[in-house]
C-alpha cells in the first residue's frame, strides 16, 4: 500500500494542517499542487517584475514546516511550487534545508515545461475561437505545457527528497509515484486512468475533506476551521481509500469525493491529460468507514498526442475600487454612486469595459439576475483592465472622490492596482517538448 | 399534484472553471429524486434561465449509477478567471445559480 498526502491544493493553501500530515501521516509521499490558470499567471507577472522570483511565494514556508519530518519520516515531496521559475525554487528549498542543518537533501527540479520557443505568432489558441496570438495584440511573457509523469519520474529515479516542477497535470504529480512504486507499464491505459483518478481527487486538497462543500443546515461539516488534508492509500491496482488523519476536523463522504470527481471535469469519459485519457463515468465510491471512502473502476484510454500549452499575455493593469453605503435607503444611494461613476467614466476612450457591481445586492450573479433585493449595506465595486495605467489610476480616483462630492454617507474606500496576465489556451506537439532534471543537494 | 421547490433543497453541487468553460456538477441527496432530477434539469433549462451569463452551449452528461448530471457551459465566465472582471471570476458560485432553479416534486414525495 503506498500513502499519498496532499499538503495544498491550491496556491495560498493553508500550511497547518500540511505540517500536521508531514508529522502524522505515515507518508510514503506528500504533495504540495499550486498553480492554476490565474496563479501560473501571477507567477509569470512576479517573474517580470523581478527575475529571481515566478515561484510559490509560500514555498519556503511550506518547506521550513514539513521539509524536517518529511525527511525523518521517509516521506519524498512532490511539488508544483517551482511555478514560473522552476530553478530559482529549487534553489529556496536547498536554502531552507540547509538552515535547518538538513544537509545531503537533495532536489530534483524538472524543466522543459516553458515552451514559450515553440510558440510564434501564428500560434493558434483554441480557446479563444480559433484566434492567433499575434491577434491577441499583445506581448506574449510566457507560454508552458502541461508536463506529465514522463517528465516526473526520471526526477523521482534520481532518489531525490524533493521533485519541484513547474505547469504539470496536477493528477500527475500523484501518478508518477504510484507508476514508480509499482512499476506499471506506460501503456497500462487502465491503471494509468485510475491513478489519474486518485490524482484527481486528491489534487485539490481539502476540497475532498470537506472544504468548498460546507452549506449549513444542509451540508455541515464537522470542524471545518480545523479542516485536515487528504491522505490516499492506493494499491498495485490503483484502488484507493481517500481518507485523512483522525483527529484533524473535516470529513471524507461519498458526497465530498462525488463532488471532487467531476470538479473542472468535462466528459467524464475522456478527462484529458498528457499521461492517458482518463476515464471516470464508471467510477464507484463506496463509504468504507468513518472517514473513509473507497474508489475504483476508473479507467483509461491512449493518451492524446497533443499537449495543451497555457500562453500568458501581458494584459496590462488591473484595478478594482470600492466604496460603502449602509443604513436606510443604502441600495438607491449606492445605485446612484454606480450610475455617477458611469456618467463621469463610460464615455471616455478606454473605459468601455468598464464593470461596476453592487455588493450586497447582486454582484457575483449579476449578469445572471436583474436586482433582487434591498439591502442596508452595500458596496459599489468598480473595476478595469486596461494597457493604459492612467486609465486604471483614474479609475481608483474618480471612485475615491465619491467619498465628497457622491451620495450622502459613503465610507470604506480601497482601492489597487495589480499587474494583469491574461491566459490562453494552445496545443502542440508532444515530440517537440523536452523535459530535464537537475539535482541539487544541500 | 405537486409543488415547486428550489433544488438547493434535495440536491447539492460543486463548480469548477477550465478557461471560459465553467461546469457544474449536480447530485442528489436521495437516489430517489434523481428521475425528477434528471427529467427537469435539462442543459436547455439552465441556458434558458441564464442567457445573459451561460453565452454558449450547454452539454449534459450523466452519471446515473451515482446520481450525478455535469452541466459543461462555454463561454460562461466573461473569459475566463484572467480576463474576466466579475467579482467572482472563477465562477465558484454557479454552482448556486443551478441550486436556485425550481423543480416540481409530487406532493406525496416522502421526506
Amino acid at each position: 500500500m503506498l500513502r499519498l498526502g496532499c499538503g495544498a491544493g491550491f496556491s495560498s493553501d493553508r500550511l497547518e494542517p500540511a505540517i500536521d500530515l508531514a508529522e502524522k501521516g505515515a507518508l510514503d509521499y506528500l504533495v504540495f499542487e499550486t498553480i492554476g490558470e490565474r496563479t501560473l499567471a501571477f507567477g509569470h507577472r512576479d517573474r517580470q517584475l523581478d527575475p529571481k522570483r515566478g515561484y510559490n511565494p509560500q514555498l519556503a514556508a511550506r518547506m521550513r514546516g514539513t521539509l524536517a519530518a518529511c525527511k525523518r519520516n521517509g516521506t519524498r515531496i512532490v511539488t508544483n511550487m517551482g511555478v514560473a521559475n522552476v530553478a530559482a525554487a529549487a534553489e529556496v528549498i536547498v536554502d531552507v534545508a540547509r538552515a535547518q542543518g538538513l544537509s545531503g537533501v537533495t532536489v530534483a527540479a524538472i524543466e522543459g515545461d516553458d515552451v514559450s520557443d515553440l510558440i510564434g505568432p501564428d500560434t493558434v489558441l483554441f480557446d479563444n475561437h480559433d484566434k492567433t496570438v499575434a491577434e491577441v495584440g499583445r506581448p506574449v511573457v510566457g507560454a508552458n505545457v502541461y508536463l506529465g509523469i514522463d517528465a516526473i519520474i526520471p526526477g523521482l529515479e534520481t532518489g531525490a527528497d524533493v521533485v519541484i516542477t513547474g505547469r504539470v497535470a496536477d493528477p500527475a504529480m500523484f501518478l508518477s509515484p504510484l507508476v514508480h512504486h509499482y512499476g506499471w507499464k506506460r501503456d497500462d491505459w487502465q491503471k494509468l486512468g485510475q491513478g489519474t483518478l486518485v490524482g484527481h481527487l486528491m489534487e485539490c486538497g481539502m476540497q475532498i475533506t470537506g472544504g468548498y462543500f460546507a452549506d449549513p443546515g444542509r451540508k455541515d461539516v464537522p470542524r471545518l476551521a480545523a479542516c485536515g488534508y487528504p491522505i490516499a492509500e492506493v494499491d498495485e491496482h490503483g484502488n484507493c481509500v481517500i481518507t485523512k488523519l483522525a483527529d484533524a476536523g473535516g470529513m471524507v463522504t461519498p458526497r465530498t469525493v462525488k463532488e471532487q470527481l467531476l470538479y473542472e471535469v468535462h466528459d467524464p469519459a475522456a478527462y484529458l491529460t498528457p499521461d492517458v485519457t482518463a476515464d471516470f463515468s464508471r467510477a464507484t465510491v463506496q463509504e468504507t468507514g468513518r472517514d473513509r471512502v473507497s474508489v475504483a473502476n476508473g479507467t483509461g484510454h491512449k493518451r492524446p498526442d497533443k499537449l495543451k500549452v497555457t500562453v500568458g499575455f501581458d494584459g496590462g493593469f488591473f484595478g478594482e475600487a470600492g466604496v460603502s453605503y449602509a443604513g436606510p435607503n443604502a441600495t438607491a444611494r449606492a445605485a446612484l454612486a454606480r450610475d455617477i461613476l458611469r456618467e463621469r467614466l463610460a464615455r471616455r476612450p478606454g473605459f468601455e469595459a468598464l464593470r461596476i457591481d453592487l455588493i450586497g445586492i447582486n454582484s457575483l450573479h449579476a449578469t445572471a439576475h436583474g436586482p433582487r433585493t434591498e439591502s442596508t449595506d452595500v458596496r459599489v465595486h468598480a473595476a478595469l483592465r486596461s494597457a493604459n495605467r492612467d486609465d486604471v489610476a483614474t479609475l481608483l480616483w474618480e471612485v475615491e472622490s465619491l467619498l465628497c462630492c457622491g451620495p450622502a454617507a459613503g465610507g470604506g474606500y480601497r482601492g489597487q492596482i495589480t499587474p494583469s496576465v491574461i491566459t490562453h489556451s494552445a496545443l502542440i506537439d508532444r515530440d517537440a517538448v523536452r523535459p530535464s532534471v537537475k539535482v541539487l543537494r544541500a | 399534484m405537486s409543488r415547486r421547490i428550489k433544488l438547493h433543497e434535495i440536491a447539492h453541487a460543486r463548480a469548477g472553471d477550465k478557461g471560459n468553460t465553467s461546469n457544474v456538477s449536480v447530485w442528489v441527496f436521495d437516489p430517489g429524486d434523481y428521475p425528477l432530477v434528471k427529467e427537469q434539469l435539462t442543459a436547455e433549462r439552465i441556458k434558458a434561465a441564464y442567457p445573459d451569463l451561460i453565452r454558449g452551449a450547454i452539454q449534459r452528461y450523466t452519471l446515473d449509477h451515482l446520481h450525478g448530471l455535469n452541466f459543461v457551459m462555454q463561454d460562461a465566465l466573461e473569459g475566463g478567471v484572467n480576463t474576466s472582471l466579475g467579482l467572482d471570476s472563477h465562477g465558484k458560485s454557479w454552482s448556486f445559480l443551478v441550486l436556485d432553479l425550481d423543480v416540481e416534486i409530487p406532493d406525496n414525495r416522502a421526506g
